[in-house]
């Protein structure tokens, strides 16, 4: 019930691949090896199934916040956007706007996720506890 | 050499990544969660700007100061205002990726079509596609919780909103697939802008008819689109680190739907194109009948006497701004030796685990907030229930009247406890607009007024009158 969003983008992602298998025998110039891309997806979703399941219900906003300034990964293909020695101008700027709007992800994200966490105290002890 | 740097750089990056979400199994090693990440993202920067290919630095250096300059303010928000934060990182997230997939598509269409292939391409309309419906989709949520006066706060509907929506949703798609199927036509140009549109106004209209109490489920499924989006990003880029965060994004986002979803006993489907709230006139009795209102000096009294209260925080707690208030009466509450548990429905407030961090900034020990299957197994020795701003959550309706919006919904089983206390603004109902029965039963009395008053008097009635 609850996959069927996903469902649907996964449906379409496997739709392209099976409709390029062929052409991209023809078209030999981009050597993209999507399957192994596709794998690396199927196993970092099935990873991030496993670990997202085990956290703390306590931390769910801070879960959020942090998965924001993760998947403001983003920058890294903003940076090769952004700074890319042949692009030209117009190409650029897109990718500083880019580059601009994942480094407020990064560093909001990562700095309210901590500042968050430091709030959750244990009963008694005035800080966090250390162990 | 330097390729399988940067790519060693990425493995232990991804690794990092994974840990960091590990961390947050417990409050105890979330912190070093967050470090692990803040150390993946700076190896993932550097590698990447390391490379010989990246010349113009200034551009870098100058979008990233942009970014932490915007950045720094956006994370000192009010906690009240998260749920408002996050769905801007959101668009902030689907505006990235957009932007670099049609970065992409212009590159490639007009310099190197050869390098247009239809994989490629796919991934472009995917990444666009999530990315721009993310942004307005965000964009529109984060009004909403902010109040904004010209986004409406109550769920918008009108005839045919989901046929139109799914066709024009439908129509992206079919851009989509015609520009797979030939990347480099003479009107690929027009397709692709198409697509953009089309995601920018799918975004907008999505949200429209959504209401606040779907608040949780909708930003969670905005937080997995975000990270498919990194993801495509990650296929059109051939990069392996954008797919596995971009992943973990996704896969987080995605159970967090699925979590909220069961806690409302409801399907996705039904969420997004359900229109809660449209059968408000539905519920109303013919009867007229009245709520026992209770003065705080017997409210307090009652509290004295309890050896369990259980108070049940709901969203108009963080519109009172009322933890601080909350964290007194639950100090002048144990010192005189009564136990005091907080009830924490999954849906409670506006995003997931809203309440666990309001209290938390307050103070409240996290040993002290129950989640709701297990504090509903005291509920029957409960001496107090004290709700505070909840209304939904509470509803006794969603277990037995079939025809309300709510049926099926597990609740935290105030009606339960031996007297309750509830703590409500004025006598409209709750954002479901639902009448609630548990206002209405014998043991049920009523607080009205700003929660943050009426807690904070309370607060001082024990504190004066502990003694005589």
């Amino acid at each position: 019930m609850g996959l069927n969003k996903e469902g649907i983008v996964g449906l379409l992602l496997l739709a392209d691949v099976t409709s390029t298998a062929e052409n991209a025998i023809k078209h030999a110039t981009v050597s993209v090896d999507y399957w192994s891309l596709l794998f690396v997806f199927a196993m970092a979703s099935l990873l991030g199934f496993g670990v997202i399941v085990r956290v703390s219900r306590l931390l769910h906003t801070p879960l959020m916040s942090l998965t924001n300034a993760i998947s403001a990964i983003a920058v890294v293909g903003s940076i090769i956007v952004t700074g890319h020695a042949d692009y030209p101008l117009g190409i650029r700027i897109l990718g500083a706007i880019a580059l601009f709007a994942s480094m407020t992800n990064v560093v909001s994200g990562f700095l309210i996720t901590d500042r968050m966490l430091k709030m959750f105290k244990q009963p008694g002890g005035s800080g966090e506890s250390k162990r | 050499m330097m390729h399988h740097l940067v790519q060693l750089a990425y493995l232990v990056a991804t690794v990092l990544f994974v840990f960091s979400l590990h961390g947050m199994n417990d409050p105890k090693t979330a912190r070093r969660g967050v470090q692990a990440g803040i150390l993946a993202m700076a190896l993932a920067i550097a590698a990447t700007w390391a490379q010989p290919s990246i010349t113009h630095h200034g551009w870098i250096l100058a979008a990233i100061i942009a970014g932490i300059a915007v950045g720094i303010p956006l994370s000192k928000v009010p906690l009240t205002a998260v749920p408002q934060r996050t769905a801007i990182s959101h668009a902030f997230g689907g505006l990235a990726a957009g932007l670099v997939g049609t970065a992409k598509f212009v590159l490639w269409s007009v310099y190197e079509p050869e390098e247009l292939s239809q994989f490629r391409m796919g991934a472009i309309v995917l990444e666009v596609l999530l990315g721009f419906l993310t942004v307005t989709g965000s964009l529109m949520a984060a009004g909403k919780l902010q109040e904004v006066k010209w986004i409406p706060q109550r769920p918008v509907t009108y005839p045919f909103q989901n046929v139109s929506n799914i066709g024009l949703l439908g129509l992206a798609v079919l851009f989509g697939v015609l520009l797979v199927l030939n990347p480099t036509g003479s009107g690929a140009g027009f397709l692709f802008a198409g697509v953009i549109l089309l995601a920018l106004a799918f975004g907008v209209l999505l949200i429209i008819p959504i209401g606040g109490a779907d608040m949780p489920t909708v930003i969670s499924i905005l937080n997995s689109y975000a990270g498919l989006s990194a993801v495509a990003m990650g296929f059109v880029l051939d990069n392996k680190l954008l797919i596995t965060a971009g992943a973990l994004d996704g896969a987080s986002g995605l159970i967090l739907s699925i979590m909220m979803c069961r806690a409302m006993n409801r399907s996705f489907t039904n969420v997004l194109f359900g229109a809660f709230g449209q059968v408000q006139a539905v519920a109303v009795d013919s009867e007229v009948r009245h709520y026992k209102p209770e003065t705080i000096e017997g409210a307090a009294q009652v509290l004295e006497q309890a050896n369990l209260v259980v108070i049940i925080p709901g969203y108009g707690l963080a519109v009172a701004q009322a933890q601080h208030r909350v964290r007194e009466l639950y100090d002048q509450l144990t010192k005189a030796g009564i136990t005091v548990k907080f009830a924490i429905h999954p849906v409670a407030g506006r995003m997931p685990g809203h309440m666990n961090v309001l209290l938390a900034e307050a103070e409240i020990p996290y040993s002290d907030l129950i989640e709701m299957d297990e504090i509903n197994a005291d509920m029957p020795q409960c001496d107090v229930a004290l709700v505070i701003g909840a209304n939904d959550v509470v509803n006794p309706a969603a277990r037995t009247v079939k025809s309300s919006p709510i049926y099926g919904m597990p609740i935290i089983d105030a009606d339960k406890a031996k007297t309750v206390f509830a703590i409500k603004r004025s006598k409209n109902p709750g954002f479901a607009g639902i009448d609630n029965e548990l206002y209405f039963q014998d043991r049920t009395f009523m607080l009205f007024g700003d929660a943050k008053a009426v807690v904070g008097e309370l607060a001082k009635h024990l504190a004066g009158g502990g003694g005589h």
